[in-house]
């Protein structure tokens, strides 16, 4: 296992053994040298922090400064049109925060103010409508948490282990509570006996971006759960999310959650615009593809230990936490094996309940400081078992870019450091 | 879709008639002189009746479809909240609008309302020819797109990739893989130049399309493309999509209950992330990893603190199971044979068979999909057997065993449990 500590490892590394060190110091203290962070008195004990009002919008303390989107340069051929990844390694919880909820713009965040925001409802409605913001606001509204994820997160890991982080393959995802207007409302608003029977007709959706990228979405999901959204979290969106007004399309990949949405046409047919047609759509290895793959499946990552998150701490308890979701419903179970898939232990979830959003997992154990091959299975309400990456494969081929909802492995090492690897 | 979306059915109330019939007789009694009179107002009467009649009668459609479509949009939002743990009660539903919102004008909808359908409503009318075409692209175009529309640097390619949707890197231009032509003219149109969206004029996109479909070889050098000859341009991959086919293919698969314990005989690491440091502290090119696969370790199911091992298992197995296995096993016999003495016919034989590599009895000779997972070490589980019991050809495509599958999933469970009790 020499071959492991190249150099470029140890620097990748340095910051984990710091705190590897640090924790042995706190260890060494307890074991009869008495601990100066104790016995000293120490500055923030004794002068005064800071004010209210030092920052009149908080951000987090500078000792959390990694905890940032990251993108990988090379992915892509401009930051305009690319993407970045939340750092889901590093959080815990289900909800994501704004500020590092990941990005993908085709062509760059725009700033369009609510002054200056309109929503056209057109097309085959009985009354052609434009709202302005304070419209918008002045509709019963809803509170729901759900995922949003790219068609193309864990895309590089079609063809093998690629990216080594949990961010990198499996960050394009973020998990908000949404306050917004069902889109329902804003159709009937409009009137669809226009659109006579409603069982063959499409909203056509479409942001007020340079790239106006626009998707079309059966009318069945547009009257179901579909929401006109303008706070996140609480506050407003942010600019990169499409502020003042984004599309919330729960369970179905992230490229139809339009972004400074500005007009909802309802018509009679699929437009096959780009985003449907030369975009997310899925070659499979006889060169035909699947078109309107929708619905995300159900998915698990281990967020920790996970390539960023070293185990630090050697032998002794360990929790192991990773997130699951699924497009069709509840998270109903998460199986957690540490040997690649022969023996597995069902996890302990956290707060159930919310449907099409992330489900935060728990494995307490103990480890022995032995290497283990971690995986993750999540389960949801229709008995969807997450597929391992051999049977995704042996379904679709290598050739596909979207939809790659394999179980992952982490191989963590007798040190506790973690690798993007498969297996047999 | 199901819930009867065609809310719009008139439902004709007998409060309608009852509210006529009402209104006339009242108006009878009011009586007259003459019997002359008396006639004409009671025509008139009777006509004046008959219209207030009529008019009760739409009022009270109206207010009954008003009725029934509120009905049902509370239903919808009922439902979608209840699925969903909203964390609001759903949106109330109003009869009739909110009278929110304002007309949309003819000219703002001619703005904005530009998208192009696949069957050509929604171009505007113009036309342009292919040299016209590869003066403005060269102008407009070239610098990310390259002169031949062949794609500059990670710019997108436009042309060429013919025949290679099969391969492991697809080239997915618009001459390859665009189904229709309406996308790229409406993306052109609204989106391209990228930094300079919505600048061309419908004379210049149709030519750019036109020499877009000339430098992919699908129309010659004269070609001019018109809002009249539109439609009549046939895309290459028409035909190479097929609308999400997961729910079949996969969820049917996917759907059972996953292996717990003794899953895989052994576990080995088949490749590694190839980039280890995805973004250097110091900025710049993604790390290389330089381990390789050989310095893991092998994990197996023995090792494991689980108490039974796989052939333990086979000693716990139901008599019942293995009973009616036997009897299953009759459409095997054909061309397989079991037990002490069994010897490779048209198929090979099968004892030890779960556990056990695929492809490994000795002196048969296998397909190459069989060949293929014998090298890539697969070895049969419960669940790759019963895949491949019920779908030989879907599951291992160009497998020698010419067999239809088994139907009856109980036979199947039953053929395995039997397989189970013959050990190698
Ligand atoms: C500054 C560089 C640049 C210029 C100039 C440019 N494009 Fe693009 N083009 C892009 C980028 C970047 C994308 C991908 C955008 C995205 O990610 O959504 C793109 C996408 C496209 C696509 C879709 C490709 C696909 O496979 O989905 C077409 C078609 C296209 N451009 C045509 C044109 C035409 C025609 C012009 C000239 C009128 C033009 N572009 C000018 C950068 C450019
Ligand atoms: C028409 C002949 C035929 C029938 C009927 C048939 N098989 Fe097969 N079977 C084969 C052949 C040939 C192979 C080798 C496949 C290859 O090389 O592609 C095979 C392979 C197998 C294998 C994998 C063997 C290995 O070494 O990996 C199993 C297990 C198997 N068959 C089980 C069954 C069962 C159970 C049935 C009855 C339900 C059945 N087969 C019916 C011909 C048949």
């Amino acid at each position: 296992m020499d071959e492991f500590f190249k150099p470029s490892r140890r620097a990748f590394l340095r910051s984990g053994a710091a705190i590897a060190a640090g924790t042995v110091a706190g260890g060494a203290a307890a074991q009869g040298t008495p601990d100066p962070k104790i016995t000293e008195l120490q500055d923030w004990a004794s002068y005064t922090g800071a004010g209210v009002d030092e920052t009149p919008y908080g951000l987090p303390i500078k000792f959390e400064s990694d905890v940032v989107r990251r993108n990988v340069e090379w992915l892509t051929a401009s930051p305009i049109s690319s993407i970045n990844f939340t750092p889901i390694h590093a959080l815990d919880g289900t909800i994501t925060p704004q500020g590092c909820a990941f990005e993908r713009h085709h062509s760059g965040a725009i700033e369009l103010s609510k002054e200056d925001y309109r929503l056209m409802i057109n097309g085959l409605v009985d009354r052609p409508l434009i709202f302005s913001y304070a419209d918008l606001e002045r509709f019963p509204r809803e509170n729901h948490v759900y995922f949003c994820e790219c068609a193309a997160n864990t895309g590089m890991e079609w063809a093998g282990a690629q990216l080594n982080g949990a961010q990198f393959t499996h960050g394009m995802i973020h998990n908000m509570e949404y306050t917004g207007v069902p889109l329902r409302t804003l159709l009937r608003e409009a009137g669809l006996e226009a659109a006579g029977d409603l069982s063959d007709k499409w909203v056509y959706v479409e942001g007020a971006d340079a790239s106006s990228n626009g998707r079309s979405i059966p009318m069945e999901k547009a009257l179901d759960d579909v929401l006109v959204a303008f706070k996140a979290n609480g506050e407003a969106l942010r600019m990169e999310h499409g502020y003042p007004v984004r599309l919330v399309v729960p369970g179905w990949e992230g490229n139809m959650w339009v972004k400074w949405l500005r007009r909802v046409e309802v018509t009679d047919m699929a437009v096959q615009s780009r985003e449907e047609t030369s975009k997310y759509t899925d070659v499979y290895e006889n060169g035909i593809a699947r078109k309107w793959t929708w619905v995300m499946d159900a998915k698990s990552v281990i967020t920790s230990p996970s390539p960023q998150m070293p185990i630090t701490h050697g032998a002794g308890p360990l929790v192991i936490s990773g997130l699951a979701w699924s497009g069709h419903g509840q998270i109903t179970r998460v199986d957690v094996s540490k040997d690649g898939g022969i023996t597995w232990e069902t996890a302990r979830l956290g707060k159930q309940g919310d449907t099409k959003a992330l489900t935060r997992f728990y494995l307490d154990t103990e480890w022995d400081g032995s290497p283990m091959l971690l995986q993750s299975r999540a389960i949801d309400e229709t008995g969807y078992v997450q597929p391992t990456k051999d049977q995704l494969r042996e379904m679709r081929g290598e050739n596909a870019v979207y939809h790659n909802n394999c179980i992952q492995t982490w191989f963590v090492n007798e040190e506790g450091i973690a690798e993007n690897v498969e297996v047999s | 879709m199901s819930k009867s979306l065609n809310l719009f059915a008139p439902a004709i109330g007998i409060t309608a008639l009852g509210l006529g019939l009402a209104y006339g007789l009242s108006s009878r009694q009011y009586g007259a002189q003459t019997i002359e009179t008396l006639e004409i107002r009671v025509q008139q009467i009777e006509a004046n009746a008959a219209r207030a009649s009529a008019e009760a009668q739409t009022a009270a459609e109206e207010a009954a479809r008003l009725m029934s479509e509120r009905d049902q949009f509370q239903q919808i939002a009922t439902d979608a909240a209840n699925a969903s743990t909203s964390l609001t009660a759903p949106a109330p539903v109003v009869e009739g609008t909110y009278e929110l919102g304002r007309a949309a004008l003819g000219e703002e909808l001619a703005a904005w309302d530009v998208d192009v359908l696949p069957d050509g409503r929604g171009l505007p009318e113009g036309r342009g020819d292919v040299y016209t075409g590869e003066e403005v692209f060269v102008e407009k175009c070239a610098s990310c797109h390259g002169d031949f529309a062949e794609g500059v640097g990670n710019w997108p390619v436009l042309a060429g990739g013919f025949d290679t949707l099969a391969d492991k890197d697809p080239v997915k231009t618009v001459g390859s893989y665009w189904p229709h032509l309406s996308t790229a003219w409406d993306y052109i149109n609204r989106s391209m130049p990228f930094g300079e969206a919505g600048t061309l004029t419908p004379d210049e996109t149709y030519a750019i399309v036109a020499y877009i479909l000339y430098s992919n070889d699908l129309v010659d050098d004269d070609f001019e493309l018109s809002h009249e000859n539109f439609t009549e341009v046939e895309m290459y991959n028409s035909d190479g999509f097929v609308v999400d086919d997961r729910p079949e293919l996969e969820y049917a698969q996917w759907r059972t209950e996953p292996c717990m314990a003794n899953c895989k005989d052994t576990v080995e690491i088949t490749m590694r992330a190839t980039f280890l440091d995805v973004t250097p502290e110091g900025g710049g090119e993604s790390v290389m990893n330089d381990a390789t696969t050989g310095d893991g370790p092998v994990f197996s199911a023995s090792d494991d603190t689980v108490a039974t091992t796989a052939t333990d298992e086979t000693d716990g197995l139901d008599p019942t199971l293995i009973a009616a296995g036997e009897g299953a096993f009759r459409q095997c016999k054909s061309c397989h044979q079991v037990g002490e003495n069994a010897s490779n016919r048209t198929g090979p034989a099968l004892n030890g068979m779960l556990g056990r590599t695929i492809g490994s009895v000795e002196g048969f000779r296998y397909s190459n999909v069989f060949q293929e997972a014998n090298t890539a070490g697969e070895v049969w589980t419960p669940e790759s057997l019963a895949a491949f019991l019920a779908d030989p050809r879907g599951t291992m495509a160009g497998t020698k065993m010419t067999f239809r599958g088994v139907r009856e999933e109980a036979d199947i469970a039953a053929l395995i449990a039997y397989l189970q009790s013959f050990e190698d």
